[in-house]
Parts: C-alpha cells; structure tokens; sequence
C-alpha cells in the first residue's frame, strides 16, 4: 500500500503517542517503589531503596509467586489437553453441534468473570469440594482452553492431510504419524497458546477470589491483600516492577515463535 | 516398539472408525465444558429462583421469581445496566479508535525489523498486575495527582474519581486486548491485495475504506468481544478510581459479599450473561469468532 | 432414538438433572431461628468441652489493625509472640464489613472472627458459630463487667463470644481545608456544603444508621429512639437524607486505607473515619482532625467468635485467651484506637492517660454511642413488628449509591 509520506508519519507518531500513554502509569509504579511515604500520593515524598531491600526477603510474596506458577502450570497442561483434543475434533470431522460447541468454547472467557467465579464457587459449595489449588486450577483451565483451542485449530487449519496420509502409506500407524509428522508441524502453535494461556492465569483475580481457599494465595491475591496494607503497598510495587522486568523473556521467546505467536497473539491473556 | 506394536490394532481400530475416534477426542473436553461449566452456570440459574433469611443469611431453597421481579422493577437496576453497557461501549470506541492505528503501523507500516520490538511493546503491560496498574491511576487521577499536575497550567484538572476516570483507566487496561487481534488481522492480509487495489487505481484512503476496512473488521469485532465483556463484568478497577459509582459488576459483588445474598446476585448475573450472549451470537455472524 | 439426536440431549439431560438436584437437594443447617432476638433459639451447636493441644494454625477473619503481625508496622506485633508461644501459625483475612465477615463465616473456612453487633445475632442464628466455654479462656475473669453476656454476644444466658474492644465511628476532617472545627454530623449532610465531592462515607447499609443518629437531633418530630429500630416512615427520611448527600460525596469507603489515601490526598476532605485510620494519616504527616459529633455516633463493641466448622478450635480459642490478655489486648487498643477490653490492659498501655481518653471505664459515655447492631422487623417497642429487616437497608443502599 503507498502511503504518503504524511500519512506514514501521522501514524509513526500516534503510535508513539498511544505506547507513552501505556507505559506513563508504569512510570508512576516505579516512581512509587522508591516512595517512603507509606500511604502513596503524588508528588513522591522522596527517594528510598528500602522497599527493594524488603521484597527479596518477603516470604509471603515469594509463596504467593510460588502458588502461581503452580496454578498456571496445572492450569495450562489442562488446557493443552483440552483444547487439542477439541481442535481436532472441530477441525478434522464433521459432526452436528460444531457450530455450537465453538461458541461453547469461547464462553468462559467471554462472559464477565465474576460470572464464571460464583458459578464456579456455589457448584463448588453444593458439590462439597473445599476451596483449594486445584479449585484454582480448574477455574482457570476452563477459560484457558479457548486459549489452546484457537491457536491449534489455526495451525490445523494450515496443515494438509496429505502428509499425514503419505506417511502412513509409507506404513507408519496412527501413533507414529502423529509423533513424527503431526505433532512437529503443531508444537510451535501449542507453544505458543500454553505461553498465553500461562500469562492469563498467571494475572487473573476476578475467578480466582471466588475458587481459591482460605490459605491459599496467588499472586494476585496477595497484591490484592497488600496493596490495602500501609508499609506493604510499596513492595507491592516493586512485585509488579519485577514482574514486568522478567516477563521480557516469556514475551521475547513467543516472538521467536514468529508466524504462530502472531496468528495465536489474537486471543491475547485476560 | 513393543508397546508401539500393541497399540498398533487400536489406532487401526480407531483409523476404521472415525465416530469413535470422535466421541473418544470429544469426551473429555465436551465433559469439562458441558459438565463442569455449564452445569455450575446451570446452578447458578437455580439458586437466582431461592432467596435468603434475611437475618441468619442461610439460603431457602423454596423457588421463587422474587429476585427476578425486584430486579425488573427496580429503576436503580436499569439505571446501573445502561450505565455499564453505555461505558462498555465508549470503552470498546476509545480502545478501537487508539488500537488500530498502532496495530495498522504494526502491521503494514513499520519495518518487518521493528515488529517484535513493538508487539513485545505492546505486551509487556499485560503483565504488570491489573491491580498495581489500576492503583497507579488512582495516585494518577486523584486529587494533586500526575493528571492534575499535568493539567494545571492549562488551568484544567483531573475528572478525578467518577466515571469519566473508570472509562479512562479501563479504556487503557483493555487497550492491548484490542491491538492484538486487529494485528493479527491484518497481518494476514496479504500485500497483493492492496498493491492490487492501488494498480487499479484507488488511491490510499479508497483502498483503506474499501478493502482494508471490510477485511479487518471480524478481527475488530474480536478485539471488541474482549473489551465489551471486560468491562461489563469489571468491579475492580470501578472500586479503585470510580469513586461512587456503581455498575453491575459491583452490585453482583456486593450482594455476593457483603449482602450475601447470592439468590439476587445470581440473578444479577444473568443480565451481563444475557448481553453477551447477544453480542457472541452477532459476533459470530460478522466471523469474529475465528479471529480470537 | 437416533444417536445424534442423543447426543444433542446428553449434554441438556445433564444440566437439567443438575438443576433439579440442585433444587431438592438441602445441605443447609435449617435454621429453627426466627428473625427475633426476643425468644429466638439459635441453632444447637456443641460447646468446646475442654482445651487440647494446638492444631498448628488458625484462621481469622479480623478487622484491620486486629491481628497484627510487624508487616504494617515493625514495632506493632503481637501475633508472633502468640506463635512462638503456642505454635500456632496465624492466618488473618482482613474484612471491609460486617456483611463481608458473615459471607466469610459462612463458608466454614475460618476459625474464629472478631464480629460487630450487627454481625453476631445473625452468626448465632445461622449457626455459623458455637457457644464459647468462658472456662477455658483464662483471661475472660478480667474482662469488663460491662461488656460480659450483652445481647449482641450471648442469648439466653449462654455466652457466644469474648469481648474484644469497643469504640465509636468518628467524623474526620482536613484541618487546612474545613474551617473551623466541626462538631456536629451536619456538616456531612449540609446540602449547600462547600465541600460538595470531597466527603467521604461508610460504604455499607448499616450507614444509615448514621443519618438516623443525626436525624434524632436534628428533627425530632419523627421520633427516631434507636437508630437501628425504624419504622417506614423514619426510614424513608433517613433514606432521603441520604440519597440527598450522595451528590456530596466524592468515594464511599469500605477499604481503611483507600480512606486513608483519600483523606491525606485531598479528595476526600471530610467524613466518617476510624480513629486506625485517623492515626494512620496523622502518622503520615497529613494534617487531620477527629471528633465525636454532638450528636453522638454510631460504634461497635466488638466479639471474638468461634466457627461452629472450626477446623482448629484449640488454637482459636489460645488466640481469643491471647488477644485479651493484658498485655495485648492493650497493644491492639491502642493502635486501632478503641477501648480495651480487659481492665488490666489499662496498666500496660504506653499512653498512661489511655484509658481515660477512650472512656474505657466511662459508661456514660458510651451510652452516647450505638452500637451496631442487625436491624431486624421486631422494632422492641409499642410498634410491633414494623420495622425494617436488614434485607430492606441493603436494598436501600443499593437505591441510594445510585
């Protein structure tokens, strides 16, 4: 498309407008991780390193992050599962109900999340099954999966049977087509969708208060518990500064993933 | 190889009959998301027909279309239900008028060398915590906060906390939800297509209005699928910047927590199910749904 | 029947099977309590016979400022001198309401609670929490006299509770901004207020009971006694009044600390407080002053709870014996700012004149506060049964957020 060379550098600049509106409240967090002042207002009262010092040492933070991954984890092998078995069965047969179980799918995570948590914690309640990770983990697989689903069904979309068919003429069985032929062409779509589906449960709140126990803290949920708590709020913000920092390498490998991550990129994290 | 050999009669098996194949791929996650989410939205619905003792809060599971009545007919009600959905859709507007252009450069613009940079741009915020971001607004939109710094020698201020700062604050929590979608579709545009239209004469504009526009629009309507439900169900961020404001969000949770009165919440709920339930169904028809 | 068109019923047969069961189904306590006080049989539950060995851990529901463990403050710690002690790991969740903390109590995930008036009947009479043997709480003998077997913490004789502390809800104000000093309620209903959008109210329907308070005083004519005993028609003009301040008010505040970070910015100027968050901003060097209103005020006395699902009943009720112990029950006065409730704890407060600045032994005093409590239709007087049931206030609070 020729754009000139005005219209080029209108958009160059929205651009750069819209990604400085996006990283200013990130500023004012950093900003904030140095602030001394217990209850956060602007302008800073000062500089501090004080906060920095405290995070490491801060075994709550370290628990929480602990029982995130652990959530995300499960979450996400769940997912995988899943949505794979789901993409397969949409993509490769022909079957009354398709329409609507792709609508289906997508339902966890298009309906409001508080939807999906107190439905979650009254059938929890009326089934009998204690609050714990694996309450966690189910509530986040269940809007994971479209996640999964969507990538793979992408890829499958792309993919001609006729390899699969040609290796088995050549007399490999069903198992041995798919580790050796199926399963290479799909790995980088389902890299890439459990990378998002990992990054959606690894935020999530809103589901998360109503599935998870008593004891049991995400991180998250302890933000959500220690940004309340004078003292504790600025290592709150150290938390999340360090979070973003780390989170450079996830999102640099999913770029490596070029075509799969983009196409997959659309059905970014909640 | 051995158990390679044994399994070999059942992929055979399975090869020979592709409904079973079928039934066996579709069981475990037909029964997660029929049994498991379905049916917890089923109990749901049920418990919106109880009430509850207002004194000791115990749930009376004696049916009733109490919850139902109060809510049609309280005005409160529709009054908080156009609020949300009115800001669910200024919020989707902003995101779409802020989000395509960035997404467009991205795309079709910018040097395929600066593309990952400027995703990885794009998605780093997704994981700073919601609430961390959200908090740094209210320091940000509060009285003497960074926009009324800002403003003062415009001799303007803040909104400070109210609705005007919700429609901000979620407009940029929502933003890369947004760009990421319409990215991806108009990435798949291929190139020939626009040289194509411009061999034939259109100029840019004409080429954007007709051939970009329509081709992008179900990965716009996707992006919106994310921006409209977020905001409908949103509680959190309302809580921290919007001051007074309620929306349904916060009226479900409230009566969830504070009330305990699950029966009238579940009934609550069923207002932004319904809604989105009605934007899916349109969605679909514009072919959103395979652009997530 | 054709097997696609089975498997289009499967998934509906489930769900409607699931609805069905869900209907019929009753795991509920029923509760044989009817909504009055007066004569009202709470549930049986069994009573804690005799003390045994820590489980470990325990789980709290408190108010903020209650269960403090140095995380707030380093030299405000009176949690891990109780784990030391007992081994038992505390974990505290923080509620914003009364309502919040019987949602909580209700899920039988929590031990013990530090419940308001306006919390415990209902935890009673839903049979959320059991009788609390005073035998086995050592430190019970010293409690004031005052605050033993109330009506929001014991029925028919049986105690449900231990005292924790009381205090009163106080107006807060900006001390550069509003001018001069208020000393009356009214400045928060005033409707030609100049500091209309900068006040601040208590986001939870048992604030209206705060408008009826003011609206004892202020009109008389319609007879308000108790703030939480009113018929429809003073409960319509405490709702007015109400619905008439919302344009005055900037945030209603659940959360202490975003009314903390309110008052010390500035967007919020004036309004209902506790003297915890009072003490907060003052610490923070913003400029803040506090007063009980003419009028009196609206307050709490507050009761540590046993579940009647504690999966750690030893180690609560250690921690109920240790929250009144002097030395703590002291502690967490004086940082909350309220009244303790152990009369030995007023020897162990750093500020000596502690006790008499809170009324700790002044009865008259907090005869002037009213305590909150569960509004309930049994208006206690000549009326009967008119008054409105705490469903109806929060039906109301909804209407008046607007």
């Amino acid at each position: 498309m020729h754009l000139s060379r005005a219209a080029r550098t209108t958009l160059r600049v929205v651009t750069a407008v819209v990604l400085a509106f996006v990283y200013v409240p990130l500023l004012v967090v950093v900003i904030n991780s140095f602030n001394p002042a217990r209850v956060a207002v602007w302008p800073p009262e000062g500089f501090t390193t004080e906060w920095w010092g405290r995070a490491w040492d801060n075994a709550g933070a370290r628990a929480a992050l602990l029982t995130s991954v652990k959530a995300a984890v499960g979450a996400t092998l769940v997912a995988l599962v899943l949505g794979t078995l789901l993409s397969f069965a949409v993509q490769r047969h022909r079957f009354f109900g398709r329409e609507t179980l792709s609508l289906l799918v997508v339902l966890p995570i298009a309906l409001p999340g508080i939807v999906t948590g107190i439905a979650l914690q009254s059938a929890f309640r009326f089934l009998g099954v204690p609050l714990s990770l694996w309450t966690i983990v189910v509530g986040h697989a269940t809007f994971c999966i479209v996640v999964v689903f969507n990538n793979t069904l992408a890829r499958l979309r792309r993919m001609t049977r006729s390899l699969e068919e040609a290796s088995m003429d050549l007399g490999a069985d069903g198992i041995q087509t798919f580790r050796l032929v199926t399963f290479p062409t799909l790995r980088s779509a389902l890299l890439a969708g459990a990378l998002l589906a990992f990054a959606l449960s690894f935020d999530e709140i809103i589901v998360t208060t109503f599935t998870a126990g008593a004891g049991d803290q995400t991180l998250p949920l302890w933000i959500f518990t220690n940004l309340t708590r004078p003292n504790q709020a600025p290592i709150v913000n150290v938390v999340a500064v360090l979070l973003v920092l780390i989170s450079v390498i996830p999102i640099w490998f999913a770029q490596r993933l070029s075509e799969g991550a983009v196409r997959g990129a659309g059905a970014a994290a909640r | 190889m051995s158990a390679q050999g044994a399994l070999r009669p059942l992929t055979r098996a399975l090869w020979r009959r592709p409904r079973l194949k079928l039934a066996l791929l579709l069981s475990a996650p037909v029964g997660w998301l029929v049994i498991a989410y379905l049916g917890s939205l089923a109990v749901l619905l049920a418990s919106a027909f109880w009430s509850t003792d207002s004194f000791t809060g115990t749930i009376v599971r004696q049916p009733t279309t109490d919850n139902f009545t109060a809510l049609l007919r309280g005005e409160v009600y529709r009054a908080i239900t156009l609020r949300t959905v009115g800001l669910a859709a200024a919020v989707t507007v902003v995101d779409v008028v802020l989000g395509f252009p960035v997404a467009f450069f991205m795309a079709k613009v910018a040097r395929r060398r600066w593309r990952p940079l400027l995703l990885a741009a794009v998605l780093t915020p997704l994981w700073a915590s919601y609430l961390v971001k959200a908090f740094a607004w209210r320091i940000m939109v509060g009285s003497g906060g960074v926009l009324d710094w800002a403003l003062e020698p415009l001799g303007l201020h803040g909104p400070g906390f109210g609705l005007t700062a919700v429609w901000l604050v979620l407009s940029y929590l929502w933003l890369p939800y947004m760009v990421l979608p319409i990215f991806a579709g108009l990435d798949r545009l291929p190139d020939s297509l626009l040289e194509a239209s411009s061999d034939l004469g259109a100029h840019a504009l004409r080429t954007f209005r007709s051939v970009v526009l329509p081709l992008a629009l179900p990965a716009v309507v996707a992006g919106s699928i994310f921006t409209f439900s977020l905001t409908l169900g949103d509680f959190v961020a309302v809580n921290i910047v919007g001051g007074k404001t309620q929306m349904i969000g916060n009226v479900i949770y409230a009566n969830v927590g504070a009330a305990n009165n699950l029966p009238f919440a579940a009934a609550l709920a069923c207002v932004p199910v319904v809604i989105m339930v009605v934007y899916l169904l349109a969605a679909r028809r514009a072919g959103a749904l395979e652009r997530l | 029947m054709r097997p696609r068109t089975r498997a289009r019923l499967l998934p509906l047969a489930v769900a409607l099977a699931l609805v069905v069961a869900a209907g019929c189904g009753s795991d509920e306590p029923s509760s044989s309590g009817t909504a009055a006080p007066q004569g009202f049989t709470p549930p049986e539950v069994p009573m804690l016979q005799s003390l045994g060995a820590g489980e470990g851990k325990v789980n709290l529901v408190a108010w903020a400022g209650y269960v403090e463990d140095g995380s707030t403050d380093k030299s405000v710690d009176w949690v891990t001198p109780f784990e030391k002690e007992t081994g038992c790991q505390v974990n505290a969740k923080v509620a914003a309401t009364s309502d919040e903390m019987v949602q909580l109590m209700k899920s039988g995930q929590y031990d013990a609670v530090s419940a308001s008036g306006d919390a415990s009947l209902r935890l009673i009479a839903g049979g959320d929490v059991a009788p609390v043997n005073t035998d086995l709480v050592k430190n019970y003998a010293d409690v004031f006299d005052a605050l033993k077997l109330k009506p929001w913490n014991s029925v028919n004789g049986k105690a449900y509770g231990i005292p924790h502390g009381r205090g009163a809800n106080l107006l807060m104000w900006r001390t550069d901004v509003v001018k001069p000093a208020p000393d009356s309620w009214g400045v928060v209903f005033d409707p030609s207020s100049p500091y209309k959008g900068k006040v601040t109210a208590y986001d939870s329907p048992i604030y209206i009971a705060d408008a009826a308070l003011y609206l004892k005083s202020a009109k008389p004519e319609l007879g308000i006694t108790n703030p939480y005993e009113l018929d429809d028609k003073q409960f319509q003009a405490s709702v007015d009044l109400l619905k008439q301040q919302a344009s005055l008010v900037g945030e209603y505040w659940g959360d202490y600390s975003k009314a903390a970070q309110a008052i010390k910015s500035g967007s919020t100027v004036l309004g209902t407080s506790w003297q915890y968050i009072v003490n907060l901003a003052e610490a923070d060097k913003a400029p803040v002053g506090s007063t009980l209103p003419k009028e009196g005020s609206t307050g709490w006395s507050d009761t540590w709870m046993v579940s009647s699902k504690a999966a750690n009943p030893n180690c609560a009720y250690m921690w109920m014996n240790h929250i009144i112990s002097p030395k703590a029950n002291a502690q967490v006065a004086e940082w909350f700012g309220e009244a303790p409730a152990n009369r030995k704890s007023c020897q162990e407060t750093s500020d000596k004149q502690f006790c008499t600045t809170y009324h700790a032994e002044d009865e008259s005093y907090f005869d002037k506060v009213a305590y909150w409590t569960t509004p309930i239709k049994q208006c206690g007087d000549d009326r009967g049964s008119v008054c409105k049931d705490y469903s109806e206030w929060t039906t109301a609070w909804t209407e008046i957020k607007g």
